[in-house]
Formats: C-alpha cells, structure tokens, sequence
C-alpha cells in the first residue's frame, strides 16, 4: 500500500498494472524536476556565458574557473554536496530543490557553453556594423545576435534536456520520491524488483522520444532563412 | 571654416605596435578625401578609430566639435558608451566584407538602425529605404536575402543602409577589394554618384588609384602610421615629391595600367 494504492503481486501484469498509478505519482516528481532544473539551466547557463565575455578578466576568469569545475566533477558528488554541505552553512532546502538546483547547476555549465559557442559563431564584422548602425549592446544582441544564435543552439539544448531528463534519477539518493526511488521502496516492501524497475524504464522511453520529436519539431519550425546553419 | 574632423597628435599601439604616431590630419566639411598607401600603413586605422571601433591611447580627436574622450572618461575610449553613442550619429561607415545581417532582407537591413536607433516609424523608415535602393539600383532585390545576391549587389546594399542612418561623414574600408573585378565598376559607379553631394563628406581607402584620382578633392598617402605626401590628385599622381609615394605609386599603377579602362556607372 502506498498512497492508498494496494499493489497485487498475482501475476506480473496485475502487479505492473496495480503499481502504475504509484509510478504516475513518481512520474509528475520527475517530470516536475526536470522542468525545473532545466529552467535553471537555460537562464542560468545564459548569464554564465554572458559573464564569461565581460571585459573584466576578474568576473570572466572566475566564471570560466566555474563553468569548468561544474563540468568536470560528477553530479552524484555536487549533489551529496548540495544536500550534506550547504545546511551546514544554514542553507536547508527540501530535497526535491536541492535535486533540481544540482542539476540545474550542472547543466548550465555546458548550456553556458552552447550559448558560448552561438555568440562567437556571429563574425566580427557583424559586431562592427552593429556599432557602426549605432545600435546599443542590447538592440545588438535582440535584432542581430539572438534571431541567428537561437536556430543554431536549439538542437544542442534539446539534447541536453533529454539528457537531463534521463538523469532525473539521480535524485532519489537523495529521498526525492521521483519514480525511481518509488519504484525501489515498493520493490523493498514486495521483494520484487523486476516489475517495478522494468516499468520505469519502459515509463522513460516513450517520454524521452516524445521529448525528442518536440524538440525537432521546434527545430523546424524557427524562422532561420539567411542564416548559415554549420 | 572649421573642419569636420581634427585629429591632433593622435598616437595609437597595438600593444608594443604603434599604428598611428603624433598623427595630424583634418578633413573639411564636404571634402571627399582618399587614403592610399601599404597595407599596415595606418589608413583603414584612421577610419576605425572615427567609427569608434578602436580606441587611441593619446592625442585629441573632434568630430563635429565633438570630443571623442571626455575629460573624465574611463575605459579603453576614455568615454562612456552614451558619449560614444552621441559620436556615432554623424559618422557611418561601409566595409570590406560588406557585414550584412544574412537574417534580414534587404530591405529589413536597412530599416534596422533608423526604426531601433532614430526611431523612425517603420513606414516612413520603408520608403526613404525604398528610395535608397532605387538610388543604387537594387529596389527589386528588397526581399531578398543577402546570400542571394552578388558581392556588388551586397556593397550596394551596405551603401544604402549606412546612408539611412543620415550620417555628415562616410567612411569607405576599401569597399571593392573583396569583390571580383567584373563587380567593381558597379559599387564604384555608386560611390561616384555620393561624391556629387557637396554636404557628405567621404573619407575613402582605396587600391583603385584611376577612381581616387577621378572623386576625389584630396589624395593623402600613408606610411608608417604618418601622411607622407597630400595634396591635389592630379598633382600627386603625376608629380609625386616623395621618393617612397613614387614607389608605392609605380608598383600599384603598373599593376593596375592594362586592367578596367571604362568604369560602368550603375544604370
């Protein structure tokens, strides 16, 4: 029983099928971390890349320094860190926070680097006639450098959002009751770890595809006439 | 009559490089003048720092009366963006390597700046393009896309769209050298036309000594970051006083004697 919903081991099937509205449960948690996670990851990731080209070597060398460090380490390690460490410097957040800003965290280090490599891929040039046109940093970067960046960096934050979504996971080492760390605790209580871990993998793939077809249909749809695409 | 541009013991480094030294130079209002010279001579320098895409380290510099540091002014330009900004509305500049925006039409490429920058309603911004294009001869290309035209074509449209920004002085960076030759006659024919307009004055490097010597009211040759000799095109073309101009000149016409006997103008 949990969360009201009795599971019946009989067969396989009455076991996967009792078990299914539990996984929904876990599902909506996963889901709703990746979500989140992600959206930490797109604003952040941006202003770690606009940071990186300030003309002060102090806030660009530290980001860099940053960017690298989070990309380099695992994210089972920043995690744990997250949740062991930060209380003790009387930062308590809920697990499921803790989960979503770690990986948050660790994928706006290489978001940052897709929006790095969308900027530099505009040519000087273009830089100069902007200035030349006498349009500001910020009509610069509205008129002229996002329209071209956006149809080039797609593909690479979709990618990193299917990614993110198939580490959600993670997570349930530290209590978040996602659909792994549900599927585990009634495997704990029933003995049987087959059903319940099997259905979450066979919960991940469809949602991953779905993920990847939207993305590529987001793909096709931006406005990217003009633009050399790589 | 005070001159529109006053650059007064301007030295500028590229690092341990200097590029301009205690460089003197001024330009009168309307004057059309051409910079010649070697690559590495300073002269596509001179035009970059009046677009205030390079900074300089010492001297004074005024365009319009306007300073370009402040007296308390930090950064590399020793002024801050908005003073920059104030600079930039008398100065336009045209390219080498055109430096279209490839997302936007042609016409939305000239739009652009007048709408953002001297908001300008979109329409009335949309017939004085219109009129621009007419001018160099590209009205039918508005809708297309700057990697469906020609190099010329491309020039063409990145005269236009620095004209719509109405600037008192233009700066052209050797504006045909990117182009094939059958291509340069047409943005020449372009730029001869401008040098008709006694308001407009135009500061142009260049390797086409035939069309410098034609436009322009003024030749000032460059060599190591200083003006060697200036004065008079045709005095300067056919009586050069300074061994080094007579060098430069003799290794550039001879190149240049058996091609482009005609030059086109734009119809």
């Amino acid at each position: 029983m949990m969360y009201g919903y009795a599971w019946d081991t009989t067969t396989p099937l009455t076991f996967a099928i009792s078990i299914l509205p539990i996984l929904g449960i876990g599902l909506l948690v996963t889901l709703k971390a990746a979500a989140v996670g992600y959206a930490i990851a797109l604003v952040l990731g941006l202003v770690l890349a606009l940071l990186r080209r300030s003309r002060f070597k102090i806030i660009s060398w530290t980001v860099a320094g940053f960017t690298e460090f989070v990309r380099d380490t695992p994210l089972l390690v920043q995690l744990f860190f997250l949740y062991y460490v930060l209380p003790d410097f009387g930062i308590v957040l809920p697990a499921f926070m803790t989960g979503a800003l770690a990986l948050g965290l660790q994928y706006s280090a290489y978001t940052s680097e897709v929006y790095r490599g969308g900027i530099d891929a505009i040519p000087r040039g273009q830089w100069e006639a902007a200035t030349a046109l006498n349009l500001t940093r910020l009509q610069t970067y509205r008129d002229i450098v996002v329209p071209q960046m956006v149809p080039r960096i797609v593909p690479s934050l979709g990618n990193y959002l299917v990614s993110m979504l198939k580490e959600t996971p993670v997570l349930s080492v530290v209590t978040v009751l996602d659909m792994l760390g549900l599927a585990n605790m009634i495997g704990e209580r029933t003995f049987e770890y087959l059903v319940p871990l099997s259905m979450v993998g066979l919960i991940f793939l469809p949602m991953t595809i779905i993920c990847s077809a939207l993305i590529y249909a987001v793909e096709r749809a931006l406005p990217k006439s003009g633009i050399p695409l790589r | 009559m005070n001159p529109i541009i006053r650059f007064e013991n301007v030295t500028k480094r590229f690092g341990a490089l200097t590029v301009l030294d205690n460089f003197n130079f001024e330009v009168g209002r309307g004057e059309k003048v051409t910079l010649i010279g070697p690559s590495g001579s300073g002269k596509s320098t001179v035009l970059r720092i009046l677009m205030t895409l390079e900074p300089f380290q010492e001297g004074h510099l005024e365009l319009d009366g306007i300073s370009y540091h402040e007296p308390n002014g930090h950064g590399p330009f020793k002024a801050s963006e908005k003073h920059l900004h104030k600079i930039r509305c008398n100065v336009g500049m045209v390219f080498q390597s055109f430096n279209l925006f490839p997302h936007m039409t042609v016409l939305r490429n000239i739009v652009e700046a007048p709408v953002a920058v001297l908001k300008m309603k979109r329409d009335e911004a949309e017939s004085r393009a219109t009129e621009l294009l007419r001018m160099v001869g590209l009205y039918d290309k508005k809708d297309h896309f700057p990697s469906q035209l020609s190099g010329g074509q491309q020039q063409r449209v990145a005269i236009a769209r620095a004209l719509a920004m109405r600037p008192r002085v233009l700066l052209f960076d050797e504006p045909t050298s990117a182009l094939d030759p059958q291509l340069v006659g047409e943005v020449l024919g372009v730029i001869r036309d401008l040098a008709q307009e006694h308001d407009l004055t135009m500061l142009l490097v260049t390797h086409e000594m035939r069309f410098a010597r034609e436009v322009s009211d003024r030749v000032c040759f460059f060599d190591k970051g200083r003006i060697v000799e200036q004065g008079d095109p045709e005095l300067l073309f056919s009586n050069p006083q300074q061994p080094r101009t007579r060098e430069f000149l003799s290794s550039i016409l001879g190149e240049q004697a058996p091609a482009r006997e005609s030059l086109q103008r734009v119809p």
